[in-house]
């Protein structure tokens, strides 16, 4: 190590004097890398996107094997709303141009990677995005500097020695590292990343397949009709996205297996640790499964035949029957290898190794100023969210430029300021269209901070909702007077592999249950302040954030359409009503008029529009309705003193009339 | 004699009472041979026995009710036993025919009634008819009026009755009097009748299923006087009468000397709200006697007590003479100003309507049903939605046409959202003015519906819905400001396809403009003309005048005029340079404002009070711009046109300046019929007209009557301001400065998140404690079962399925998906 740290130690050197600056570098012309590109170029930052290959998207070029993305290319929803429909394109990036929709580059629901690769190729080139290519970047390390943004410099290393100074790093490689596995016998199987594609290739072979995720069903897939059997080899269950909720587990389309598996068509599906496995080729060429510590009993210079086999002792032991191939679809893991130790970038705990240990801002624990993009930074919501897939990521991308933006030019986080009268439409309107609350739920979620007296708020779209204790500190702006979380949820306990998510009763219609609503459905959470660390630490289980002084969950919808006056708007509006101690009903101006003269106090919405003498007239048709409704008085009807009086002995006068006189339909 | 046996247990019973409600838990029902039977007879115990015969056919549902009745009855110390008539064994009770059964009441041995089975038809028949047949010398059963009032004679200077009418013997009401009976029987005479006749004989018109009265005739010294009545107006519940014999109980009126918010009386604890007469030292008789008044009519509504304000260490406003406070917990004090017997009750009983109707409600623990809709805009426009609108007169836009549509011609966007209540209702109003300008208009009218294009308002700089903006070419985009009306928009668009401000050229010209008459076809409405006048070397204050002139676009018209012969105007209206011409073409004549070089934002302030006038009729769209002036409103309610004398006499003071401090104005409730309901809340009835009011509604809220008797003239007006300066009047009322709050509480989802866990850990902790109940859980799973959904609070099945069942009249019923 020695004689190479000090070569390394003086290419550094001399590549500090040469090398060039940017205040942000990102690692990878993947959709994370571009996704951020694009941001940054609109920003109009100083950024540099290095790529090992010569196109965008190499991975698409190799990946999937079979060529056949599993991500959904929606082409119609029959709405035109441009934010609803990115809810069901989960493979464009986000942009300002409409052409840069992955709807003109593919008709098929499940695309072919190609076009993915030329989509990406199109999206850098029409936005004109700073991407270096055939850059492969072999190390990075650490330079400190006061004068730097973070305190230290990163600084990236070509492969011809030519060097980058960088403000900021985010790296957007990906998972691109195949995993492994090790055991007696591995070096005979082959991997997903070489194995043959093409059916013929199989024909009238017994095939095994080690791992359950969608590469190993996407593989068994294409060759189910050609081979004697399939057999699927994995150390835990399979987990089935329809069921867990989660992109990430097996998809529906490739599910042609465990079609086979329950029919007893010969396929078949095994759970076992793969560490306890060894592989034995007999002199046929023929592989037999065995256990690893038969091999450690026996001497290991034992011809291939002479050692034992589980089947010997029990012989109806499951796998006893001879392999033609093994094959290994185990998945990706993040390349550590170029990242020097100064960066301090860790592997995830046991649950998450193969993602590098982040934030939930997506920084780094080790380095200030180190951002992870993309599937890579998936550890954030692994098997929670779509953080790890194109459809989720752009929003996650988004949200670390908006961190960005705000930390090092003084943006504060995009926001819009209201009058409160506008506080149950700004909820619903985003709770019906927006996109990344609806893919990245529980992970991304929109904040409203309320102004003194509750009067106006702030609305920020999209906040990663773990870092709401540095709320003020990440987005410059101020919460000290209580907040709502928009966000949305499943059912606490209706997803899970082994749950039955098709059960009689799932779905909740009725509004007084809407908080034991099953799928996909708006949760508001109101702080009176803003929730410490503390609080989010200690939150309570199953729970996204700390317990709320008041929680609302619009009731689940068949459409997702979350717009019916009663279904879904009068009981948010009642929350809202109650967490702020107002009453922010609407009137018409006739009622305003009315208050303005016997009250000395208007709700906010004559305050805001009648007095402003932005009123609301009423119509014949609508004052009839009213009148019908019972919720305006028939004034003209009052004519005659008297009866009017004789007439309701009982009835409350017109002031608290149009408050009270729903009851009496009751 | 029958009653001693029954005094013994009474005391209990009032506890008793409260609990039975909540127990629904079966007992069985013990099978007794007769002989069993009759040994276990005690002396002096009720008991009720089916007798039944072995074999034949039991009546099942009469055995249903009659285990439901098992438990009530045994809180009244009466037991319930079914007896098997077996054939070694017959006893004289099991009849002779099959079939022809019948429950008999005994007390000790001795048999008190025989019941067929169809007489007591369910749990609250056979209450009803056991507590009747037991308490049969405590509630007199009358059928006449003589009957009724010879009881009522016996008993004047003694005690008091409590008399009721009950639809029929055996229903739920008769049951609940008959429980009422069992506690209170001993301190009050109980009749009964089932006669209509007899009801309508006391000079009770309202007839229903049930009422009681108490009659006060421990109070009725002579027996002459006939024994004061008090009505109880709840449905007959047995917890309601017990709240109102309880309410009876109560002294008619306390004194009281502390604050109102710490007074805890019976009547708060029984749900009833409070009323303070407020009184003082001097005028402390007659107010005695007021509360004593309010407190009789009140009797059984509200408590009323007699406040001390001299005694008192509160802020107690000075003219307030009576104070009301609900009977919820945090209820604050309302201070009021009522001066008739009558305000008080109708401000009690319209306050009370909540609770009223959670009663109703029948143990309904959420009371209102929060699912109604009580946004009159949503809801109006909710049940508007299936009447089609003229949509076709105004161009929908969308992303691909917005902005070549917007370029190529002058057009108005409305921007809305098709989910959005109050979008929806100005849009009606939108395509009113599209009807109106059909054909006539050089302006498009353009529709942009948000919920489908959403990025496009948001590019357009729209936030909040609905929003207007007026799209000409090479100019800027001016949003509308206006009312969300037909009217003011309809303005608005006229205004806007003159020029901004408007180059007069000649003298002529000018005239003619300020007579209104430059551009009388354009417009169907009367509107200010305003004209700048400035001389040519006025340059600064010309440019300012027409920038705010600009900002005010659409509102109001203005015109410029700087030829070097306008000093002939300015020397013809006497209005110094630089000056504006005022022309209001509802009061005729031309007014001069001088403008100073005064800045742009002062100026459009002057532009924009301009339009107000000196005396003008105060309507639903004006009220806005003279509330700006925070002054007293000095208002006459007149019915129709108003009075010129009046309107003489107003003017007349204005233009003497004396009315300087007030706003005085005038409201013609044929165009503003809402004045009723105005008018209204000031006296609690539709007074005479015309009338006149002082309304302080920017400090204090009081209200003040000018005396109806007097006509009004300039003298009697400037009298009484001086009066009421002075402080000598008295208001009629003072304007609620309450604040508004939620009208309706949300679903509490967080405790209902609470709630499966929470029951879980008590269903744990009751499984230690009551050995009783071990084994009736045994069977449920214990804790760490099935998931809470699986689970859900019983309660909270019930209500679902009450409420799906139940038509639901705002919005669509909703049933469960079940996902084809």
């Amino acid at each position: 190590m020695g004689p190479l740290g000090l070569l390394l130690a003086l290419a550094l050197h001399l590549a500090a004097c040469t090398r060039t600056h940017r205040d942000y570098c990102v690692l990878g012309a993947g959709p994370a890398g571009l996704q951020m590109a694009a941001l940054l170029q609109r920003a109009g930052r100083d950024y540099e996107v290095f790529e090992r290959e010569s196109a965008p998207g190499s991975f698409f070029t190799r990946y999937p094997r079979h060529r056949k993305l599993i991500s959904i290319n929606k082409r119609h929803t029959g709405k035109a709303n441009a934010e609803f429909n990115l809810r069901h394109d989960w493979n464009s990036l986000l942009s300002d141009d409409p052409r840069l929709l992955f709807r003109h580059y593919s008709k098929a629901y499940f695309p072919d990677a190609s076009d993915m690769v030329r989509y990406l190729g199109d999206f850098a080139k029409c936005l004109g995005l700073r991407v270096q290519y055939n850059t492969n970047i072999t190390h990075v390390a650490l330079d400190k500097d006061p004068q730097a943004w973070n305190g230290h410099y990163f600084i990236l290393t070509q492969q011809n020695g030519q060097a980058y100074q960088c403000s900021v790093l985010l790296v957007a490689t990906g998972l691109s590292v195949p995993k492994l596995v090790d055991f007696p016998g591995s070096e005979h199987v082959e991997g997903y990343e070489s194995v043959s594609v093409d059916p013929e290739d199989f024909v009238g072979q017994n095939v095994l397949i080690l791992g359950r995720g969608n590469s190993a069903f996407e593989t068994a897939e294409n060759i189910l009709g050609v081979t004697n059997f399939v057999h699927m080899l994995s150390r835990s269950r399979v987990r089935l996205s329809w069921a867990t909720h989660y992109v990430g587990d097996v998809r529906a389309i490739n599910n042609g297996l465990l079609d086979t598996y329950q029919l007893k068509s010969l396929d078949g599906l095994l759970e076992s640790d793969l560490g306890y496995l060894a592989l034995v080729k007999d002199s046929k060429g023929k592989f037999h499964i065995t256990l690893r510590f038969f091999l450690d009993e026996n001497n290991s210079s034992q011809s291939a035949d002479a050692i034992p086999l589980p089947q010997d002792d029990n012989d109806n032991f499951a796998m006893r029957v001879a392999y033609d191939r093994v094959i290994r679809c185990l998945g990706w893991k993040f390349d550590f290898s170029i990242f020097n130790q100064s960066l301090r970038l860790s592997s995830g705990t046991e649950f998450s190794k193969k993602y590098p240990l982040i934030r939930a801002s997506y920084e780094s624990k080790g380095s200030r100023g180190l951002f992870i993009l993309g599937t890579a930074s998936h550890s954030v919501d692994y098997r929670k969210s779509a953080g790890g897939f194109i459809h989720g990521f752009r929003y996650t991308v988004r949200a670390v430029h908006r961190l960005l933006e705000h930390r090092h030019h003084g943006i504060g986080w995009p926001s819009t300021e209201h009058p409160i009268t506008q506080l149950s439409s700004s909820i619903i309107r985003r709770v019906n269209e927006a996109s990344g609350l609806y893919q990245m739920f529980s992970v991304l979620a929109d904040i409203i901070l309320l102004k003194e007296n509750a009067t106006a708020f702030e609305y920020l779209e999209e906040f990663p909702m773990q870092m709401l204790a540095q709320l003020e500190t990440l987005t410059g702006r101020t919460a000290r007077h209580g907040l709502f979380v928009i966000n949305m949820e499943y059912g606490k306990n209706f997803s899970g592999p082994e749950k039955d998510v098709f059960y009689y009763d799932r779905s909740v219609a009725h509004v007084e249950d809407a908080w034991r609503s099953n799928f996909l459905h708006p949760v508001i959470y109101y702080y009176r302040h803003l929730p410490t660390e503390q609080d989010m630490r200690f939150r309570p289980a199953q729970w996204p954030l700390p317990r709320p002084a008041a929680i609302h969950h619009i009731v689940e919808d068949f459409l997702t359409d979350w717009t019916a006056p009663v279904g879904h708007i009068l009981p948010l509006r009642r929350f809202l009503e109650n967490c702020l101690g107002t009453d922010l009903r609407s009137f018409y101006a006739e009622s305003c008029f009315l208050f303005a003269l016997t009250r000395q106090r208007l709700p906010p919405f004559c305050q805001q529009g009648y007095l402003k003498m932005q009123g609301l007239s009423s119509t014949k048709s609508l004052r009839q309705h009213g009148v019908e409704s019972r919720l305006l008085p028939d004034y003209t009807a009052m004519e005659n003193s008297s009866r009017w009086l004789g007439d309701h002995p009982s009835a409350p006068g017109p002031l608290t009339q149009s408050l009270d006189s729903n009851k009496e339909e009751l | 004699m029958m009653s001693s046996g029954f005094v013994v247990f009474r005391a209990g019973v009032a506890l008793v009472l409260m609990c039975s409600f909540y127990r629904s838990t079966e007992d069985p029902l013990p099978e007794l041979s007769p002989q069993q039977y009759f040994s276990t007879l005690q002396p002096g115990k009720a008991s009720l026995a089916y007798f039944c015969q072995v074999g034949s056919l039991s009546n099942s549902v009469f055995l249903e009710e009659l285990k439901e009745a098992i438990r009530p009855l045994q809180d009244y110390g009466i037991s319930v036993s079914k007896v098997n008539c077996v054939e070694e064994e017959a006893s004289r009770y099991c009849g002779k025919e099959e079939g022809v059964m019948k429950a008999y009441l005994f007390r000790g041995h001795i048999l008190l009634r025989e019941f067929p089975t169809d007489t007591l038809f369910d749990v609250n028949a056979i209450v009803a008819h056991v507590l009747f047949t037991l308490l049969f010398n405590e509630v007199k059963y009358v059928t006449t009026l003589e009957d009724l009032h010879s009881i009522e004679n016996s008993l004047k200077g003694k005690a008091n009755m409590i008399f009721s009418y009950v639809e029929a013997i055996g229903t739920p009401e008769h049951r609940a009097v008959m429980e009422a009976a069992f506690v209170y029987g001993t301190s009050y005479q109980f009749a009964l009748t089932t006669e209509i006749a007899l009801l309508e004989n006391i000079g009770s018109e309202n007839t229903g299923r049930a009422h009681l009265y108490f009659l006060h005739c421990e109070l009725a010294s002579d027996l002459t006087e006939s024994c004061r009545t008090t009505r109880m107006e709840q449905p007959l519940t047995t917890l309601n009468i017990h709240v109102f014999i309880k309410t009876m109980k109560a002294p008619l009126v306390m004194e009281v000397a502390e604050d109102p918010q710490q007074v805890s009386i019976i009547h708060l604890q029984l749900g009833l709200p409070l009323v303070f007469i407020i009184s003082q030292q001097a005028t402390y008789e007659a107010d005695r006697r007021t509360a004593e008044w309010v407190a009789w009519r009140l009797l059984g509504k509200a408590g009323v007590l007699l406040l001390s304000r001299d005694s008192v260490d509160v802020d107690i406003p000075q003219h307030a003479n009576v104070a009301f406070r609900r009977a919820e917990k945090e209820a604050p004090v309302e201070f009021l100003v009522l001066n008739d017997v009558d305000l008080i009750v109708s401000h009690v009983k319209s306050n009370m309507y909540i609770e009223e109707t959670q009663e109703d409600e029948d143990g309904d623990e959420e009371g209102p049903d929060l699912a109604i809709q009580d946004d009159e805009v949503a809801e109006t426009v909710y049940r508007d939605r299936k009447r089609p609108l003229p949509l076709e007169l105004t161009v929908e836009l969308t992303q691909e046409t917005f902005n070549s549509t917007v370029t190529t011609s002058d057009s108005l966007v409305l921007f809305y959202a098709t989910w959005h209540a109050v979008s929806m209702a100005f849009l009606q109003s939108y395509i009113d003015v599209a009807i109106k300008l059909k054909g006539t208009s050089t302006i498009l009218l353009t529709r942009i519906n948000c919920a489908d294009w959403s990025d496009v308002c948001a590019k357009q700089n729209v936030t909040a819905f609905p929003a207007v903006k007026l799209y000409k070419e090479g100019e800027s985009p001016v949003s509308y400001e206006g009312m969300l009306g037909t009217k003011d928009l309809l303005k608005f668009v006229q205004l806007n396809r003159i020029s901004c401000p408007v180059n007069i050229a000649s003298i002529q010209e000018a005239e003619k403009y300020l007579r209104g008459e430059l551009y009388k076809d354009l417009f169907s409405f009367p509107s200010v003309s305003v004209l700048g006048l400035f001389s040519p070397a006025m340059a600064s204050a010309e440019e300012h005048f027409r920038e705010a002139g600009k900002r005010l676009r659409g509102s109001i018209i203005t015109g410029v005029y700087s030829e070097d012969d306008v000093w002939i105007l300015s020397n013809k209206y006497a209005a110094p340079l630089p000056a504006m011409l005022l022309a209001r073409p509802r009061e005729g004549g031309i007014e001069s404002v001088p403008l100073a070089t005064a800045p742009v934002q002062e100026m459009v302030r002057i532009l924009a009070n301009a339009p107000l006038e000196a005396f003008p009729e105060i309507t639903v769209e004006t009220l806005p711009a003279y509330l700006r002036l925070q002054r007293p409103l000095l208002m006459l309610f007149s019915d129709g046109s108003i009075d010129p004398q009046y309107r003489n006499a107003a003017l007349a003071l204005v233009r003497q300046k004396q009315l300087e401090p007030f706003t005085p104005c005038w409201l013609n409730l044929k165009n503003t019929p809402v004045g009723r309901g105005i008018l209204k809340v000031y006296f609690g009835h539709l007074p005479p007209l015309p009338q006149l009011l002082l309304v302080n509604l920017h400090s204090g809220g009081q209200v003040y009557a000018f005396p109806s008797v007097q006509s009004i003239t300039e003298q009697s007006l400037m009298l009484w301001l001086k009066k009421l300066e002075a402080g000598l009047e008295n208001p009629i009322t003072i304007i609620s400065d309450q604040a508004w709050k939620p009208p309706l509480p949300a679903f509490d989802f967080l405790s209902m998140m609470d709630a499966p866990a929470a029951q879980a850990s008590a269903k744990k902790g009751a499984e230690c404690m009551e050995a009783a109940e071990v084994q009736a859980s045994a069977e449920q799973p214990r804790g760490g079962g099935p998931a809470p959904r699986r689970e859900p609070p019983e309660t909270l099945r019930v209500k679902h399925w009450n409420r799906s069942i139940a038509p639901r009249e705002a919005g669509e019923p909703s049933r469960p998906h079940k996902e084809l």
